[in-house]
């Protein structure tokens, strides 16, 4: 018993739990943006996928992994726009054409990695970003081994939660976003242009996810893997549902997530299978979506086209 | 008075329908302008035009002398053009404040300076007399204050005129006697407001003018002080030729339908039938007549399964089917013509064989062995009904939503007669439909109730209710207030009756003074 | 007559063509990029799939999933429904045919592969059953619960074929299916097999379905106008149901084919994406079953000419994948081709 408790509560557990964390979390607040303006996403699996293969790609052309870092949000935020055109302009199914980026980008990294690397499956390494080590907090006991010596998109993805939260809670374009989001026709009747702030929406929410696609590949790793993201565009979306569309919920719901991944490799070595806690995340989304945790609700036009009348 | 806004000759044409005919209406500064009309008269259209979210394809606005081309709300808005929506145009998740404030909002760099906003709306609150709390949030408060805060909002930009989309509808008479205080209080203020209702019981308590449409025309403008209540009602529903239909006296025999004590909600929880009780017979037409929304389409769902009754009881041929589901209530000899066929009567996507046999399409002979349709069956079954119920074009393989609506509506009556119910139910059967199909329809209605069929009809239309009833039940704020012979009956007396007034004050001589 | 005579409207037919055009013209681009004459590069593919009959009976066999899976996205949609967890029932479905193809022995073929076929219809139908009841229960959206369901689908089976159920590879997969529930393979060496039948037959069993009886009639009627399905005495929420869990016995019929035709073992994350492919045959078929029969052999032959292509130009094979999201992409939008083509619900 006690050897189970010391296993919650490993301070390697935590720290590996923020980093499992960060790609969620860029990755969930994207998802917040697009969701709240009224554009449901599912194709932030594959905006995560080739924001990780820009990374690797532009890292590995300019020897520059900040570069990389903006390839990857610049790639991210271009899928969020083709996303939005063919959901707004174009008023596609926007869970058929997320599925439809997901599928493409799963063709597109690997074809590009063939045509650029000539390899397939994995790319060669490339530079990575670095950790850091912050001088006085990695001294205190405890905290410090969790949070003084991490990658720094770490810090800076918890910066995006925070950022987001007053954005999207405080500022006048935040309140428009949340008011196309649930009541279209209410904004356009008080002069809201419901296009333009879905469009910058979206496109948010693409470069973010291309943020968390990029950690996987150029700071937790330093190269291109097949599908490297494996269901993380997913959980960012459970993310987004669990954490009720708040970037504060989506922090604690990607920590959860994070931890039970970080978790799970230790579970496996005193016999709980790795799988069952990997379903976790997905099982618990079922159950708050179902209101036994707290009714999730998610904003009211959310994946309805905007047509004006007249 | 000055005249803040004019419309000129106003025209505005729909796909099939002509919604507003070259309409002129002015409207002068600190006035109460009713603008007044059954459903479908173009008194909505004829408001989004002003407020910049339809063009007219005709006519000229000048709002204080100047003429003005309200491309988008946001020109209103400039124009101190307010509107107040029958559907209200507010954020449930988002506070009083922040609704009030959206789209023009109090900044302080790029954030939202929101203690301003609270500082705003209770300086309005204040001095308007309209009590609110700007923390609250949308989704916690009543009807009646959400349309406060859309009258909040329309003052915040500025409104001097503002246009009030019936606004009662959705009110508790409680809350109608607050609105009206608001509005005189902002007609002091020197607020002109565009009062849009169905209601001459509040055009006469509060407006200064009135003016009238009927489908999609103007019928006249009129000072309040100069007319009275049936002369509105006649503008209203007009005189045009009483429709005449040849039938002979009913001759009822033993009631089919009983409706007991019976009390619906909707879906918001508010009561829309209270405590209704009528009864129909073998061989009659009861007619109900009343202003729309006192609850006669609750009624008529509850009686045919499709909402759940809160308490009372409903008999059909002697069996209770309280609480049946739509198909068991269809199998016991329900035949209804449902108000809206668009959501209720037709699947537009569907053939018009198809539609035929909705509600009958798990029955012999259309459906077979392992439930398999039998198209001959269906395809006859078309063919003779098409034929029979002139519907036109006469092609069973059309698909519905193609058909005028005029046949559309003889595709459902055509499906419902046609099953011989013990009851049938025709809620507005003629709405939306020409002037032959009408009569066509009428005369069917007719035969039914010959055959043996109890009818109830329920129409906005007096003249048909007039026209069709052996008896007519008035029903008022969710309950029947009277039921007369149609001998009894006549265009005043239910017409006062359906504007709230009791049968005793009738005829005590009350008919001839103003209600309300 | 007139009356006789049903005329399909044109954009029904336009529009996924002309999103194939553009898809091809789109990847044109790809496949100049590295060098390459994209009308050879075509050839080569288009000449691989359908040049000789071992070809098209590999566009056939690659096909045959996609049928059944396209046929359940297609049936769930004609409810109103979007079966985005087709990928999950797959696996599901798969599983369990897989279990009833290995546990049992001494099974006659004409009992077992029966049995094993239904098992594997059942388990895709339970799994699709789950939205389908928490939409039509608690009105909760069946995609996101439909998406978490595919992922709980893969950790379960991935655990299934890990722990309890191991085969003796090493490789994460089930046992061997018995050859008694085994489907029998039409020309070898190809491994195209009766399931083809299957799912020729499962086209035409929910054309029948939907067109011809009560059953389909009621699942359109609540598609297309749930008020008025509920007007005509028609149980919405039982509707929804059932067409979902139809839907989710076609995709486990996918799964079927995958183990009891093509791989006689359940193998871990066997499926290429079956299940969200299914949206894209189902869309590009215009949820018709004659559509979706063509749109599979037209996925089934990217598929299958692609090897060649890889192999005998520079062009890498993933241009199909690539072509198969643009595709999807120019169907979900063809409000885009309304310049040219009248499109239902056009402004």
């Amino acid at each position: 018993m006690w050897d189970i408790i010391k296993l919650l509560l490993n301070t390697t557990v935590f720290a590996a739990t923020l980093r499992m964390a960060t790609p969620l979390m860029f990755t969930a607040i994207g998802g917040i943006y697009s969701e709240r303006s009224g554009v449901v996403n599912i194709g932030l699996e594959g905006m995560m996928l080739i924001g990780a293969f820009a990374a690797v790609a532009v890292s590995y052309f300019t020897g520059s992994a900040w570069l990389g870092f903006l390839g990857a949000i610049l790639a991210g935020a271009l899928m969020g726009f083709i996303h939005g055109v063919a959901s707004i302009k174009y008023r596609a199914n926007q869970v058929v054409s997320g599925t439809a980026i997901n599928i493409f980008a799963g063709g597109l990294t690997v074809y590009l990695q063939r045509l650029i690397f000539n390899m397939a499956g994995v790319s060669p390494a490339v530079p990575r970003i670095n950790d850091v080590t912050i001088p006085l907090i990695s001294k205190i006991p405890w905290i410090g081994p969790i949070i003084g010596k991490q990658n720094p998109l770490v810090y800076l993805a918890l910066l995006t939660v925070v950022i987001s939260h007053i954005v999207i809670f405080k500022t006048v374009w935040g309140l428009r976003l949340r008011s196309v989001g649930e009541h279209p026709r209410a904004a356009d009747s008080v002069g809201i242009n419901v296009y333009k702030t879905r469009y910058v929406a979206v496109t948010i929410s693409g470069a973010l996810a291309g943020a968390g696609g990029a950690y996987l590949s150029i700071a937790h790793l330093s190269r291109f893997v097949e599908g490297m993201t494996a269901g993380r565009g997913f959980i960012a979306l459970a993310a987004v549902i669990f954490g009720k569309w708040n970037p504060l919920g989506a922090l604690g719901a990607s920590l959860f997530f994070g931890y039970a991944d970080a978790l799970q490799m230790r579970l496996q070595e005193i016999g709980i299978p790795t799988q069952l806690v990997q379903m976790l995340p997905y099982i618990l989304t079922m159950i708050a979506l179902a209101g036994f945790i707290g009714r999730a609700v998610a904003p009211k036009a959310s994946g309805e086209p905007y047509v004006k009348e007249g | 008075m000055a005249i803040v806004l004019e419309m000129k000759g106003i025209t505005k044409q729909f796909p099939g329908v002509l919604a507003n005919d070259n309409i002129s209406l002015d409207v002068r500064e600190g006035e109460i302008h009713a603008l007044v009309g059954e459903n479908g008269s173009g008194k909505s259209t004829l408001m989004s035009i002003l407020y910049g979210l339809y063009q007219a394809d005709k006519g000229e606005i000048y709002v204080r002398g100047k003429k003005v081309d309200i491309s988008e709300p946001r020109v209103a808005i400039n124009l101190k053009i307010g509107m107040v929506f029958q559907h209200f145009m507010l954020v449930e998740p988002l506070t009083v404040a922040e609704n009030i404030v959206l789209g023009s909002e109090l900044k302080r760099g790029p954030f939202l300076d929101y203690d301003q906003a609270v500082k705003e709306v209770e300086r309005l609150s204040a001095s308007y007399g309209l009590k609110i709390d700007p923390h609250a949030k949308i989704e916690d408060l009543s009807v009646g204050l959400h349309q406060r805060v859309e009258i909040l909002k329309a003052l915040y930009r500025g409104a001097e005129i503002l246009i009030l989309d019936e606004p009662t509808a959705v009110l508790t008479p409680q809350e109608v006697d607050d609105l009206m205080e608001v509005m005189r209080s902002l007609r002091e203020n020197g607020t002109s407001i565009i009062f849009i209702t169905h209601k001459i019981r509040e055009v006469l308590a509060i407006s200064d003018r009135v003016t009238v449409l009927r489908r999609g025309k103007k019928i006249g403008t009129k000072d309040t002080a100069d007319t009275n209540a049936q002369d509105l009602a006649e503008m209203m529903v007009g005189r045009e030729v009483l429709l005449r239909v040849e039938k002979t006296p009913a001759q009822p025999k033993e009631e089919v339908l009983q409706v007991n004590d019976l009390v619906v909600k909707d879906s918001r929880g508010s009561i829309r039938v209270n405590g209704a009780s009528l009864s129909v017979r073998r061989g009659e037409i009861l007619g109900i007549a009343g202003v729309e929304g006192n609850g006669q389409t609750e009624l008529v769902e509850a009686i045919a399964g499709l909402m759940r009754p809160q308490s009372g009881q409903i008999m059909l041929s002697g069996k209770d089917i309280t609480n049946w589901s739509p198909l068991r209530i269809k199998k016991a000899g329900l035949g209804y013509v449902p108000e809206d066929r668009h959501k209720r009567g037709l699947v537009l996507d569907y053939s018009i064989a198809d539609n035929l046999i909705l509600g009958l399409h798990a029955d012999e002979p259309f459906c077979g062995v392992m439930g398999f349709h039998s198209r001959k069956a269906i395809m006859d079954n078309a063919s003779k009904l098409v034929e029979k119920y002139d519907v036109r074009p006469p092609y069973p393989q059309q698909r519905a939503g193609a058909l005028s609506g005029g046949n559309q509506q003889k595709v459902v009556v055509a499906r419902e007669f046609n099953q011989d119910p013990e009851l049938l139910i025709c809620s507005q059967p003629t709405r939306g439909v020409d002037i032959g199909a009408i009569e066509f329809i009428h005369q069917q209605v007719v035969a039914q109730r010959d055959r043996g069929a109890a009818v109830l009809l329920v129409s906005a239309e007096l003249d048909e209710i007039l026209s069709l009833s052996d008896r007519v039940a008035v029903m008022y704020n969710g309950r029947i207030v009277a039921v007369l012979d149609r001998e009894e009956a006549d265009e005043q007396k239910l017409g006062y009756l359906m504007l709230g007034g009791s049968l005793e004050d009738y005829k005590a001589g009350g008919g001839n003074s103003h209600v309300g | 007559m007139l009356d006789r005579v049903k005329k399909v409207p044109v954009h029904v037919i336009i529009a996924p063509i002309l999103a194939v055009i553009l898809a091809l013209i789109v990847g044109s681009a790809f496949v100049l990029t590295v060098g390459e004459n994209p009308l050879h590069a075509y050839k080569v593919l288009f000449q691989e799939s359908f040049g000789s009959m071992r070809g098209f009976a590999t566009t056939l066999q690659r096909a045959t999933p996609l049928m059944f899976t396209g046929l359940a996205v297609a049936f769930a949609y004609r409810a109103g429904l979007f079966n985005i967890g087709a990928e999950g029932q797959v696996y599901i479905g798969a599983f369990a045919a897989a279990w009833v193809g290995f546990t049992f022995s001494n099974l006659p073929k004409l009992i077992h592969l029966p049995l094993a076929i239904v098992a594997g219809m059942l388990g895709g139908a339970i799994w699709a059953a789950v939205p389908g009841i928490l939409k039509a229960k608690l009105g909760i959206h069946e995609v996101i619960n439909s998406i978490m369901m595919n992922y709980i689908a893969y950790f379960l089976t991935d655990w299934l074929v890990l722990g309890p159920f191991a085969g003796s590879s090493w490789i994460p997969e089930s046992p061997r299916v018995k050859a008694s529930a085994t489907l029998t393979r039409l020309m070898p060496p190809t491994r195209l097999t009766t399931a083809i039948y299957i799912a020729l037959a499962a086209g035409l069993i929910v054309y029948l379905i939907l067109w011809k009886t009560k059953l389909g009639y009621e699942i359109r009627a609540v598609g297309l106008n749930p008020t008025a399905a509920e007007y005509g005495g028609i149980s919405v929420a039982k509707t929804m149901v059932i067409a979902m869990a139809i839907s989710g016995a076609l995709a486990g019929l996918a799964g079927m084919e995958q183990v009891l035709g093509l791989n006689n073992r359940f193998i871990q994350r066997f499926s290429p994406d079956l299940g969200f492919m299914g949206i894209a045959v189902a869309l590009l078929g215009k949820n018709h079953p004659v559509g979706i029969v063509l749109a599979a052999i037209l996925f089934g032959a990217l598929q299958t000419g692609a090897a060649a292509m890889d192999r005998l130009t520079a062009v890498p094979r993933e241009l199909i994948t690539i072509l198969q999201g643009v595709i999807i992409f120019f169907v979900a939008a063809e409000y885009l081709f309304s310049r040219f083509i009248k499109v239902k619900g056009e402004a």
